[in-house]
């Protein structure tokens, strides 16, 4: 019998308990989860490489839409719980939604502390929690101004970096003496006060905010002693307190966090709690490494699958600001039973000091070097005792019995059960033990398997070293991905040399780059045949068998084998007759259902296949042409009703639109192109997610592209203003010929303009007037061959086969 | 059952190369296959999978690729390739010059 399994809150704990559960019990529970924040499960820690603009929030998501699917996960975005009624056992989400459970699982994190100062509601004042604070803090540094960062712990000077790598001017308010005092000593301390104030940040330490002054909007923090700092943003960044309300409520026993057992259980034994919200043996966690561990003690509760409990353990610190290195570990207070080493470069801007008692290592600190800190965690975890090694010790594990300096041999001497990933417990006989058993060949699939250096990533280059330790020179990092198993060439290689060495057909292909199959594979035939197409318009012989079937009977191949139809309705604007005529189809086919599309079409459902020919004659009859509603390929342009009607309009946006359609009709892409035309910077076209789109201003036309509303969701990037409707098309135009040119096989517009950068892509298409007409006009030239309605071809006899079977044998009937 | 009892089904040329044709029969829809190598195979129409229609997947070396979900199918064997398992009926072929003809047991009954 399946049990109801409700989880609220979707962090990054109860995501890796479901990972562990689903391992160990895939079909036990019916799984909920209702997440107060409007998306998926990502990595939190990463916000910061985000904020400094060194990841893309895409890069950071641990479980995409698609992962709760295949799991059959129901996930309620944006809906946060407001009531636990435990004798009925349900619960309420502030949207209405009541959901019963049979286990319950709270994971509500935290929220931030903010400091009770006047002026604190102000808005501009941020704290640094969530995606949507971190988006905040884009959009104020947009303006370079004035940023005071409160807080000189680890988020603080996170945010500070990122705030200050996006051109603000930023300043640090903390008030201890020292920056990090809970993780570092003084001296380190101060070490790294100097390394962030050589980045251009102001440090002020035992700074006392009294108010955040203001009037409208922050403009500055006011100190106890009277000074006054101005600033347009405040991020608050001071701690955070486990978020308990919830529980409270609910007559659960809460103390600092909500209270549960060894075994993640609450004072309700259908309830467990687990992540930044739980209080286990009197301590409440920050970092994801003893969260992950709860995660891994909740699912195997759940699961019935072993009896783990959660025993404490020292977390290290590491701080990811890019350049600044920084490690801690454990107790380093001083005492009258401790010993200490310590290593000070002041050149190299190096300190490293190590806390002992009873000749065993119990507390860290590394500054400006941190490669050892591994091993000196290793050490203080095992407690070894260190005596014979204490006169070299603090030079790390290199120096011990005569091993080279050479980073690959540490990493070779360190014992299997050396923890390589802190935030993941993750040991190093484990990462060799799957890249062997598993055949593992690289860090991504090292991830995959073992979640090895999958989180804050700082131990990456441990895990290079033991995949090259582990396969040696099979081990590549800069290995392309080949396009698929017949080749080892990638995309990129393949796509070069078709022009390279002039090659028009898919068998010179596969001959003159020694594919290792007689005729490839439903992987690189259809990239092949789309490079050929795109790159030799006027002379290669489309390839219809390498073409997926929807692109061969241009229609939309259905779970149970039938099609469905779209005409194209250029703009989405329709007519009574073009209605009608879709009406008269669909009672003379029996087409079983008619849908509206998300592209302003019409869908028709559930044809056979042998009726689309005559389905396609009557729709051509009343005009219609082929929507390419299947095809990599242009897809709709979505308008808006722009001047034409709306009183809002600012330009022609249908028009426009119906241009662009008009225009580009018919060719083929690397993945669907999606556009839309908006009338006004309201945008009801929502041209601000797709492949292409178009806001019209006042002033002129802005070009947008690169955005994303599937699986991945991304708003577009500006291209730039154009002033007229010839400019836009010119560029938008030129635009798709340079993705069709260079982007590989099903690659949509957004991750192409990653891997190439916006600024590339501004430069060859804005800047340089004579490559974007050249590319322009290599777009019209390809686009003759290109727009011929496929259904009209097929009308007329064109692929026959394709609709008939080839006979009929064994009916009664038909029998010669 | 020792002797097969072939059925016509058409020509070679029907089928284009690295492509498929359905012939209809009372136990549901086979797939006649041509390779690139002018061999031929049949199956079941019917993907061990989800039942995606074969005779629309891309076919490459003696293998078609399910439009459906992309499973794999040898056309020898009939088995699925890689890691999916379940298989699907084959049927035998006969190629007589140009001519096509399968054998279908169950045909054997009811055509006697």
């Amino acid at each position: 019998m399946t049990e109801k399994l409700v989880i609220i809150g979707n962090g990054m704990a109860p995501g890796r308990m479901l990972e562990h559960l689903l391992e160990a019990a895939p079909d036990r529970y019916v799984v909920t989860i209702f997440n107060a924040e409007p998306r998926v499960n990502y990595d939190r820690i990463m916000l910061s490489p985000v904020l400094s603009g060194e990841k893309a929030f895409e890069e950071i998501v641990i479980h995409g839409d698609g992962w709760y699917i295949k799991h059959g996960i129901t996930l309620y975005k944006g809906h946060r719980i407001v009531a636990i009624d435990r004798d009925a056992r349900t619960v309420t989400s502030d949207h209405g939604v009541t959901e019963s459970y049979d286990r319950l699982v709270i994971a509500t994190g935290s929220v931030p502390f903010i400091i009770p100062v006047p002026g604190r509601d102000l808005p501009g004042v941020l704290s640094y929690r969530d995606l949507d604070d971190v988006n905040a803090m884009l959009l104020a540094a947009q303006s370079r101004a004035k940023a005071i960062v409160i807080g000189g712990g680890l988020l603080g000077l996170e945010a500070a970096a990122g705030l200050k790598e996006r051109g603000m001017d930023v300043t640090v308010l903390h008030v201890m003496p020292t920056l990090m005092e809970r993780q570092l000593d003084p001296a380190a301390g101060y070490l790294l006060q100097k390394a962030v104030e050589a980045r251009g940040i102001k440090v002020v330490t035992k700074a006392n905010t009294k108010a955040i002054v203001g009037d409208a909007k922050v403009e500055g923090v006011e100190l106890i002693d009277g000074t006054i700092i101005p600033a347009t943003l405040v991020v608050m960044a001071v701690g955070i307190r486990p978020s308990t309300a919830l529980a409270k409520e609910a007559g659960l026993e809460v103390n600092r966090g909500i209270v549960v057992d060894d075994r993640m259980r609450t004072s309700d034994p259908a309830i467990m709690a687990l992540g930044e919200c739980a209080e286990v043996g009197g301590h409440v966690y920050g970092l994801v490494a003893p969260l992950y561990e709860m995660a891994r003690v909740a699912a195997a509760g759940l699961a019935d699958s072993e009896d783990r409990r959660f025993v404490h353990s020292d977390t290290p610190t590491k701080l990811k600001v890019t350049g600044i290195d920084l490690y801690s570990l454990g107790d380093f207070a001083d005492g009258e039973d401790r010993e200490e080493i310590i290593l000070r470069d002041a050149s190299a801007g190096i300190y490293k000091r190590l806390v002992l008692q009873d000749n065993r290592i119990i507390g860290t600190v590394l500054f400006g070097e941190t490669a050892d800190g591994a091993w000196f965690n290793d050490l203080k975890k095992k407690a070894t005792d260190i005596s014979a090694m204490r006169d070299t010790l603090i030079f790390g594990q290199a120096f011990q019995g005569g091993i080279s300096s050479d980073p690959l041999a540490a990493v070779a001497a360190l014992a299997d059960d050396a923890e390589i990933c802190g935030c993941n417990g993750v040991c190093k006989g484990k990462i060799t033990g799957a890249i062997t058993g598993k055949g593992l060949s690289g860090l991504d699939d090292v991830r995959a398997h073992t979640k090895a250096s999958a989180s804050c990533g700082s131990c990456t280059g441990l895990v290079e070293q033991l995949l090259k330790l582990t396969l040696g020179e099979a081990y590549n990092p800069a290995a392309v991905q080949p396009m698929c198993g017949c080749t080892s060439l990638g995309h990129d290689d393949v796509r070069r040399l078709i022009k390279a060495k002039g090659l028009k057909t898919i068998p010179a292909v596969m001959q003159e780059f020694e594919w290792k199959t007689s005729c490839g594979c439903a992987k690189c035939r259809p990239a092949l045949n789309y490079y050929l197409v795109c790159d030799w318009p006027d002379q290669y012989a489309d390839d219809y068998q390498s073409r997926f079937i929807n692109e061969r009977v241009h229609a939309n191949i259905q779970k149970d084998g039938t099609y469905s139809v779209v005409p194209r309705m250029w703009g989405g604007v329709t007519s009574a007759n073009e209605l009608r005529a879709i009406a008269d189809v669909v009672d003379k086919f029996e087409i079983p259902m008619v849908k509206v599309t998300g592209g302003q079409r019409i869908d028709m459902l559930g044809i056979r296949k042998q009726d689309l020919p005559a389905v396609w004659a009557d729709l051509g009859k009343a005009g219609f042409v082929s929507g390419h509603a299947y095809a990599k390929g242009l897809r709709t342009v979505k308008t808006c009703v722009g001047t034409d009607w709306c009183r809002f309009g600012t330009q022609d946006s249908t028009g426009l639109g119906i241009r662009i359609e008009k225009f580009m009709w018919g060719s083929w892409t690397p993945a669907k192109v999606k556009m839309a035309v908006s009338g006004c910077p309201r945008n009801c076209a929502e041209a601000t997610c797709k492949d292409v789109g178009v806001v019209c201003v006042d002033s002129g036309y802005e070009i947008h592209f690169a955005g994303a509303a599937g699986l991945d969701i991304k708003g577009t990037e500006v291209l730039g203003l154009v002033k007229n409707e010839d400019e836009a098309l010119e560029v938008i135009v030129a635009l798709v010929q340079m993705y069709r040119e260079q982007a590989r096989y099903l690659e949509r517009i957004y991750k192409w303009a990653k891997r190439i950068g916006t600024a590339e892509i501004k430069k060859q298409i804005l800047d340089d007037a004579e490559k974007r007409q050249a590319y322009f006009e290599r777009f019209v030239f390809s686009q003759k061959f290109a727009q011929v309605d496929p259904w009209s071809e097929r009308v007329s006899g064109k692929d026959k086969h394709e609709f008939r079977p080839m006979a009929s044998v064994g009916f009664a009937e038909a029998a010669e | 059952m020792t002797k097969l009892n072939w059925t016509a089904i058409g020509s070679i040329a029907d089928i284009p190369p690295r492509g498929a044709r359905c012939v209809a029969t009372p136990q549901g829809r086979i797939a006649v296959f041509r390779t690139a190598d002018n061999q031929v195979f049949a199956i079941d129409d019917h993907c061990p999978h989800k039942g995606g229609p074969l005779s629309q997947g891309i076919v490459h070396g003696v293998a078609v690729t399910c439009p459906l979900h992309n499973w794999v199918i040898s056309l020898e064997t009939g088995k699925a390739l890689g890691a999916d398992e379940g298989s699907v009926r084959t049927i035998p072929v006969k190629v007589e010059g140009e001519r096509l003809f399968i054998a279908l047991q169950a045909l054997a009954s009811k055509a006697a």
